[in-house]
């Protein structure tokens, strides 16, 4: 005799049980501290950070842990808590010309004030396994330099002297907040730009590889590519000024693109733009592709049907938490809607071989 | 990290999400747009029902959640044991007695009253979507009332199959206005959503939409005269509480491919197994 399935409940507490266990790993081996992971799976923390958006690393190498390393699992867990968060308000917007630049790079101009300066980079790394890392060696002193004291300018803004790339549109508009109203679309460039920069990074990266393979080709130029910490500035009403709250690591992208022109208006660059939490660069210039080609309509350019072109396509299908959640949600039960489907085909099919013995006889 | 209010939502998220659910009992069949938060469950498993029902959720109500028409699905069981947990709400498995059902893909078979709400879990709240994919246009439809492409669509199953090849999530008509998706359930339940006497109340969490059937709405299930609706189930009756005219799963009971058919709502089949002095649990 079938018994209805019962027992849902004990069955979900053994998984966890079950799952807590599977995390630990092996118990003879030491356990991750939430700070060696902050300290020694920084990249990973920052793409956390970044995609959570949330900026708090002890949180994000917490995350990861409690994820066992997934870390779309990870952002899960931030962005879950980042919406029982309290809003005190806004920052004053974020001066990435005043960057304390630990990482800048041109490849538009050999040299320009500030330098380039590769900082902490895999670029040149030749990617051999470092067996050297199986027995945990020390890591060698990098040489130091001392800081520079001055501002390190923007790059495109030595092409904006000259009128070779287009303006930005200065604005005091309070921008549309992602996290708090409803996605509408059309959306403007800072909505966009929200939703990018939060996106996941391989599919910004998928996308932004398709513009170079010539899905809406934009023919980016990394103008400038900064990766530095920017101090955060709050505007405090008692106190009728701005004091700092805090330092932030941003990656910023700027490239520089194909030109328009017309007979009348002399040819100009165009500009794409990416700005992330964390040392994340890959991200940032994958942003700053897509930005630029989901500029089309506003720059006069053609509808290619490229799906970097297509805001609606990038913007609704770039969080990897509803794209996550959705895909596996398939695993749920579908006894009911699978059943109707059952009974539907089985129905088509009896009335099919009825029509087929009726053209027979 | 305790300290959540009541059923998990800070107040201002609990009132725009009112605000919302006013507008959708407005305008019954529209879908209205609402800021879904981030729920600590994934998108797709419940989160625009879980807004809805903590929305609605007062220290008095007694919940009931159901996933597939059961009580002990693995995602009920979670979905009660959040609002246990964050509302210390009073559950219950019994239709009857509770005050607002949580459902993913069913209708109860018990008759609801005007004392209950109903929440559906809703995938894609869109019934244009995919016959077009941008949410640009599909608006742009229902504001024109254009759903020529859906009679179209419709037209086409019949061309090509001799029936509608629509089984759940079927097409409806609210008040002759809106065409609305009522969520993945089976068309059998298509019937009960039209006069009911409860307020229904639908929570898309990750397409960011609420729509409602305010009590005694008129809600036509979308047909042609020559073809008209008709709500479909197994051809058995419950193989434990005998019943025939309640929806059915369909269960393997052995290598050869046997089958049994079983009533998909377990506290409906329960209460007859209750009412007939047969043990519930048998």
């Amino acid at each position: 005799m079938y018994v209805a399935v019962k027992g849902g409940e004990r069955a979900i507490d053994n998984a966890h049980a079950f799952l807590a266990e599977e995390r630990r790993g092996d118990p003879a081996v030491p356990e991750l501290s939430v700070a060696q992971i902050r300290e020694q799976m920084t990249l990973a923390v920052n793409r956390v950070m970044a995609e959570g958006s949330l900026y708090d690393p002890d949180l994000a190498a917490l995350a990861i842990k409690q994820a066992r390393g997934d870390l779309i699992e990870a952002i899960f867990l931030i962005r879950a808590y980042r919406t029982t968060l309290p809003r005190f308000g806004a920052s004053r917007p974020v001066d990435t010309g005043a960057m304390a630049c630990e990482r800048r790079i041109s490849a538009t101009f050999k040299d320009a004030p500030g330098g380039q300066v590769l900082g902490p980079t895999f670029d040149y790394t030749h990617r051999l396994l470092d067996f050297k890392l199986l027995a945990e060696g020390e890591a060698p002193v990098a040489p130091t330099a001392a800081p520079r004291r001055e501002l390190t300018p923007h790059i495109t803004e030595f092409l904006n002297k000259d009128g070779m790339i287009e303006v930005e549109v200065q604005s005091d508009v309070t921008p549309p907040d992602l996290t708090r109203e409803p996605m509408e679309l059309p959306a403007d460039r800072a909505l966009r730009l929200q939703s990018l920069t939060r996106g996941d990074e391989g599919f910004l990266l998928g996308l932004a590889y398709s513009t170079q393979r010539g899905y809406a080709r934009n023919h980016a130029f990394v103008g400038e590519l900064r990766i530095g910490t920017c101090s955060v500035e709050m505007e405090i009403p008692e106190l009728g000024f701005a004091v700092e709250i805090g330092e932030l690591t941003l990656t910023e992208c700027e490239t520089v693109n194909q030109f328009k022109g017309t007979k009348t208006e002399p040819a100009q660059f165009t500009r794409g733009y990416g700005l992330v939490f964390g040392q994340t660069e890959r991200k940032a210039i994958a942003m700053a592709l897509v930005d630029r080609a989901l500029r089309w309509k506003e720059l006069g350019e053609d509808d290619s049907g490229a799906p970097a072109q297509d805001e609606e396509f990038v913007l609704m299908h770039a969080d990897n938490i509803q794209a996550t959640g959705f895909l596996e949600h398939i695993k749920l039960p579908h006894y009911v809607d699978f059943q109707s489907e059952l009974e539907l085909v089985r129905k088509l099919r009896a009335s099919a071989a009825d029509a087929l013995r009726e053209a027979a006889e | 990290m305790t300290d959540y209010t009541f059923a998990y939502l800070d107040e201002q998220t609990k009132r725009m999400i009112r605000r919302a659910l006013l507008k959708a009992v407005a305008i019954p069949g529209y879908q209205v747009p609402f800021a879904s938060r981030e729920m600590p469950m994934p998108y797709g498993w419940g989160t625009g029902g879980v807004q809805v029902t903590a929305a609605c959720l007062t220290p008095e109500d007694v919940l009931k959640v159901i996933d597939q028409g059961a009580d002990d699905t693995t995602n009920a069981v979670s979905i009660r044991k959040f609002f246990q947990r964050t509302a210390g709400v009073e559950t219950t498995e019994h239709t009857a007695e509770a005050t607002l059902i949580q459902t993913r893909h069913r209708i109860p078979e018990t008759p609801l009253t005007e004392a209950q709400i109903l929440v559906y879990q809703v995938p894609i709240p869109e019934p244009l979507r995919f016959l077009e994919p941008r949410e640009v246009e599909t608006r742009r439809m229902h504001a024109l009332e254009d759903y020529g492409l859906m009679h179209v669509k419709l037209y086409e199953d019949i061309a090509r199959h001799g029936a509608i090849a629509t089984a759940y999530a079927y097409p409806v008509k609210v008040e002759g206005r809106y065409v609305m998706d009522p969520s993945p359930i089976p068309k059998f339940d298509n019937p009960k959503l039209s006069d009911s006497p409860a307020l229904q109340l639908f929570g898309a969490g990750r397409e960011q939409r609420i729509y409602a059937l305010p009590p005694y709405t008129t809600v036509v299930s979308l047909d042609f005269e020559d073809h008209p609706f008709a709500p479909t189930k197994a051809d058995h009756a419950c193989a434990i509480c005998g019943a025939d005219g309640s929806y059915l799963d369909e269960v393997i009971i052995d290598d050869a491919g046997g089958r049994m058919f079983v009533c998909s709502d377990t506290d409906f089949c329960a209460s007859r197994r209750t009412a007939t002095g047969e043990p519930a649990d048998a």
